[in-house]
């Protein structure tokens, strides 16, 4: 009872106020927005919402998104405003903090009326009321989207915006976007002079063509040449970018082409055995993802974030487990033979693809990307994704993992001695044969591994294999056979020259010209980049 | 000495062979009423055209491989080259009877809104001129290329790879539309060559026969320089190159000479394949099409003259055979296949019997001498030029 009685009273208090404070103190938002309120024309509506942009209370945006959708309404009987949704009998919610206060039949309210030229006002608001947004992130993009619309008449609230900012980076942004509406003021040239400075610091293609504007326009000589100028540094800023842009996506190739190629690296520089069904060892680790992400679709798909993980091992030991019984039903009959073992294996690799071409079919299977594989960020005028940053992270894994084996493990350390001098090796109580088998698993497995990572950026279909199999063979006869480390300046190399051969030659030129390079390469270096020397050159 | 022997009388048995069906094939299909028992349906004249022209690139591919050692991944791009050098000539043939009407420009190149005639298809109007660039263009390619690897030594494998590189790289450029022949459509549509029709039954008849003739010549060029001092040449650089170059011979000029041959050889298999097929298309290019030449000459036996034509003719049937009734067991057949010859039949099966019978020879002449009295040992078996 006492409770209701409470109630009462504060409403009945902010009844016989609220109408008070509006007219007392106009700049409260909650009274502007009442002032939508009642049949006005469309030139009221837009000097409320200049006047509730100038109050800057980032509240109202409710109020003026509900306004530009249409769904901004006053009851007839007293001037009420709400936001209103549904039809015939709609839900009613308060403009300000968006509560819902009631339910009413929809021929009470009229709608309060917009045109595009209040949608636009309604925009503008709404960017320089997310200026004093609490949150960081949401100051930051509307900053950002300020940059390319900013009117001159935006400079006020950016001026008031700058002197509150704290955090350095938006700081920038905001200045920036001042400087942006300078320009396109009517300020005196010296402010614009000013103007162009910070945004030469800027250095992005809209920069560059904003200031190109001012300097083909602009009469006065000391403004022109400052634009000049600043245009000049920005194109080199630009190119500057455009060459790291290039790098990275030439690392980005090359850790690919890597992943490929270090199994190959194995089993044809190590053991001298040319595997051209190394490809498909690739293809059966991207299906294996293919597969676990399957499984885990249907059975637990709480799973779906470490479906990578589970496909990693997996896929090294199938891929592994085809190699090994391949070595042992076919390559160990072939040793010392090369072009033998270069027509049966290329025999298995048929073999393979038409296997998975009959159980999963001959198109393309989908295989999703994980959360922390999707989506890009930008380092200053470079996007970077983060599938292809994580697939240069786990390439340059594998590498170190790889290096760790050959050279600090019993497998390794019997590896490189069978290489070297297989009856020294054998002589010393060291089974060949099955080390011969373990490296070729090894290898075959790396293959496999490397099949997961390029799941993710590549279409998984029975020709996978086949895309990266002469790559991988040019990166390891160009890095020089039989040395891991040539491997991987080989495909670093082989993937930067490919990208910047690109915007001149062409996606597809570009990789004849990489093929002819080798091809002429070879001539020179027959053994590769890092050649053995000594005495293994022949063995 | 005793294969000496034996395949002097060897070769000219398979010339007058491929010359009989040379003649026969044609008679059967045109002289005969199509009732007869012994008609040959006209399908099959260009389906057995094909076989034949394949035959002799896999006859060309022995020739480096089988007799010099030089395992070649790229004799697919050669033979394609020859292809396209004369569905160039086909293409002008065409005049204005396109869906364009165009008098001179073929209609991919209407469609790609071309106003001219690139200068490197200039001169492809005329047969002779096109018949020199089926040789030209692969024999300079294989001549270049070879001049390079071999000069720098590259051997064994590494040559492998980089000639599968190089028709990968042809495959790539050949799809591209701006290299004028077609892009990935290629060329097609073809009309008539040399004033016949190229879909009459005679015309077919006639392309069966001519390669027929280009095989039976095949066979006696190889024949003739692989049993030459040239030949006994190439045979030791494939079994001792070291050994070659240390007596004083150069053995990449036996290469070189061996190679551009082959390649030449090669085209002109393309050359005789695309009238037949009807169109020439980048996918000639496909490093798998080069290495299915490698089979047949492996399945046949390498290093013989028969050998290659045997496999490219039993492979290729097979793989008619075997597409028909089912599609997708092809590539296992085929992969099988690779695994099987170099596992079990490293020799392939003319260089299995070959062997087998030189064995046996020796066997009973090393009994007979055992017989009458002990002998000088000179019983052992002889080397196989196939070895």
């Amino acid at each position: 009872m006492m409770r209701l009685v409470r109630q009462f009273l504060v409403f009945l208090l902010i009844a016989l106020i609220l109408p008070i404070g509006a007219y007392a103190q106009s700049s409260d938002p909650a009274a502007l927005i009442q002032s939508f309120g009642g049949k006005q024309s469309f030139d009221d509506t837009e000097a409320v919402v200049k006047k509730l942009a100038a109050a800057g209370d980032p509240q109202v945006a409710r109020a003026l998104n509900a306004l530009s959708k249409g769904d901004l309404v006053y009851r007839k009987s007293d001037n009420q405003v709400f936001i209103a949704s549904g039809r015939g009998t709609v839900d009613l919610f308060d403009p300000l903090t968006g509560t819902k206060v009631g339910e009413a039949a929809s021929r009470d309210f009229s709608k309060v009326r917009v045109k595009n030229s209040i949608r636009r006002a309604v925009t503008d608001a709404l960017g320089s009321l997310t200026l004093r947004s609490p949150d960081p992130n949401t100051r930051m993009a509307a900053a950002g989207t300020l940059f390319s619309t900013a009117t001159p008449e935006a400079m006020k609230t950016l001026d008031a915006a700058i002197a509150a900012e704290t955090v350095p980076a938006i700081k920038t942004k905001l200045e920036e976007a001042r400087a942006a509406a300078v320009l396109k003021s009517d300020e005196p040239a010296a402010a614009k002079v000013e103007a162009v400075k910070t945004l030469a610091g800027k250095g992005d293609r809209e920069t560059l063509a904003m200031i190109r504007g001012v300097a083909a326009t602009s009469k006065d000589a000391q403004l022109k040449q400052a634009a000049t100028t600043a245009a000049v540094s920005i194109e080199n800023t630009i190119a500057t970018w455009t060459i790291l842009q290039n790098v990275w996506y030439g690392l980005s190739l090359g850790s690919v082409l890597l992943l490929a190629a270090i199994g190959l690296a194995i089993t044809f520089g190590v053991m001298g055995v040319i595997n051209m069904a190394h490809g498909e060892m690739v293809m059966l680790g991207a299906y294996t993802t293919f597969v676990v992400q399957e499984l885990i679709r249907t059975h637990a798909p709480g799973l779906f974030e470490v479906s990578l993980a589970i496909a990693l091992p997996l896929a090294f030991l199938v891929s592994g487990a085809v190699g090994l019984v391949m070595e042992r039903c076919l390559i160990r009959f072939l040793y010392g033979r090369p072009l033998e073992t270069l027509l049966a294996t290329f025999g298995v690799s048929l073999i393979l693809q038409q296997a998975v071409r009959t159980i999963f079919g001959p198109s393309n299977r989908e295989v999703g990307n994980p959360d922390f594989m999707s989506g890009a960020f930008d380092i200053g005028l470079m996007s970077v994704t983060w599938n292809r940053l994580w697939i240069i992270v786990f390439a340059l894994v594998v590498f170190v993992a790889l290096l760790a084996l050959l050279n600090k493990t019993a497998l390794g350390l019997q590896m490189r001695a069978v290489t070297q001098n297989r009856k020294m090796a054998a002589a010393m109580g060291i089974r060949t044969p099955w080390v011969d088998a373990m490296t070729f698993a090894l290898g075959s497995g790396i293959a496999g591994i490397a099949g997961v990572a390029l799941s993710q950026i590549d279409n998984v279909s029975p020709n996978l294999g086949q895309g990266y199999i002469i790559d991988s063979f040019m990166v390891v006869v160009f890095g020089g056979v039989g040395n891991l480390w040539g491997t991987l300046v080989g495909a670093m190399s082989l993937g930067v020259v490919n990208k910047f051969l690109e915007p001149y030659a062409g996606a597809v030129l570009g990789k004849i010209v990489v093929l002819v390079l080798i091809i002429l390469f070879i001539q020179k270096r027959p053994r590769g980049l890092f050649a053995q020397k000594g005495r293994f050159v022949d063995a | 000495m005793i294969i000496a022997r034996f395949l002097g009388p060897r070769v000219w048995i398979l010339v007058g062979l491929i010359l009989a069906a040379a003649v026969l094939v044609p008679l059967a299909n045109l002289a005969l009423p199509p009732g007869h028992p012994l008609h040959m349906p006209s399908y099959l004249v260009p389906l057995f055209g094909k076989y034949v022209t394949y035959a002799l690139l896999a006859l060309a591919l022995d020739l480096v491989w089988g007799y010099v050692g030089i395992l070649s991944l790229g004799h697919g791009a050669f033979f394609a080259l020859g292809g396209y050098a004369m569905g160039m000539y086909l293409m002008r043939q065409i005049g204005s009877r396109g869906v364009y009407g165009n008098p001179i420009l073929p209609d991919f190149m209407v469609f790609l809104n071309w106003k001219a005639l690139p200068w490197y298809w200039s001169g492809f109007d005329a047969f002779w001129f096109a018949a020199l660039m089926v040789m030209l263009v692969p024999g300079l390619l294989a001549f270049v290329f070879g001049f390079f690897a071999f000069r720098s030594r590259v051997t064994g494998v590494y040559l492998s790879i980089i000639t599968q590189a190089m028709t990968y790289a042809l495959l790539l450029a050949f799809f591209r539309n701006d290299m004028g022949f077609g892009g990935n459509n290629g060329l097609t549509d073809f009309k008539d060559i040399l004033g016949f029709p190229i879909q009459a039954a005679a015309t077919r008849a006639g392309l069966f026969s001519a390669s027929c003739i280009a095989l039976a010549i095949g066979v006696l060029l190889v024949g003739w320089i692989t049993r030459s001092k040239l030949g006994k040449l190439m045979i030791a650089v494939r079994d001792a190159e070291s050994r070659t170059r240390f007596i004083g011979w150069r053995p990449e000029d036996v290469k070189l000479f061996a190679f551009t041959v082959s390649a030449v050889m090669a085209g002109i298999a393309g050359a005789l394949y695309v009238p037949q097929v009807g169109i020439i298309n980048p996918s000639e290019f496909a490093p798998v099409n080069s290495i299915e030449v490698v089979v047949w000459a492996a399945v046949g036996g390498r290093g013989t003259l028969i050998g290659p034509i045997l496999g490219a003719l039993l492979v290729n049937y097979g793989k008619t055979v075997f597409t028909a009734i089912a599609p997708d067991s092809w590539l296992f057949v085929l992969g099988g296949l690779f695994v099987f010859v170099t596992l079990v039949l490293p020799r392939g099966i003319v260089g299995t019997i070959d062997h087998g019978w030189d064995a046996w020879r020796a066997r009973r002449r090393s009994a007979a001498k055992e017989k009458g009295e002990s002998g000088d040992g000179d019983g052992s078996i002889l080397p196989h030029p196939a070895e």
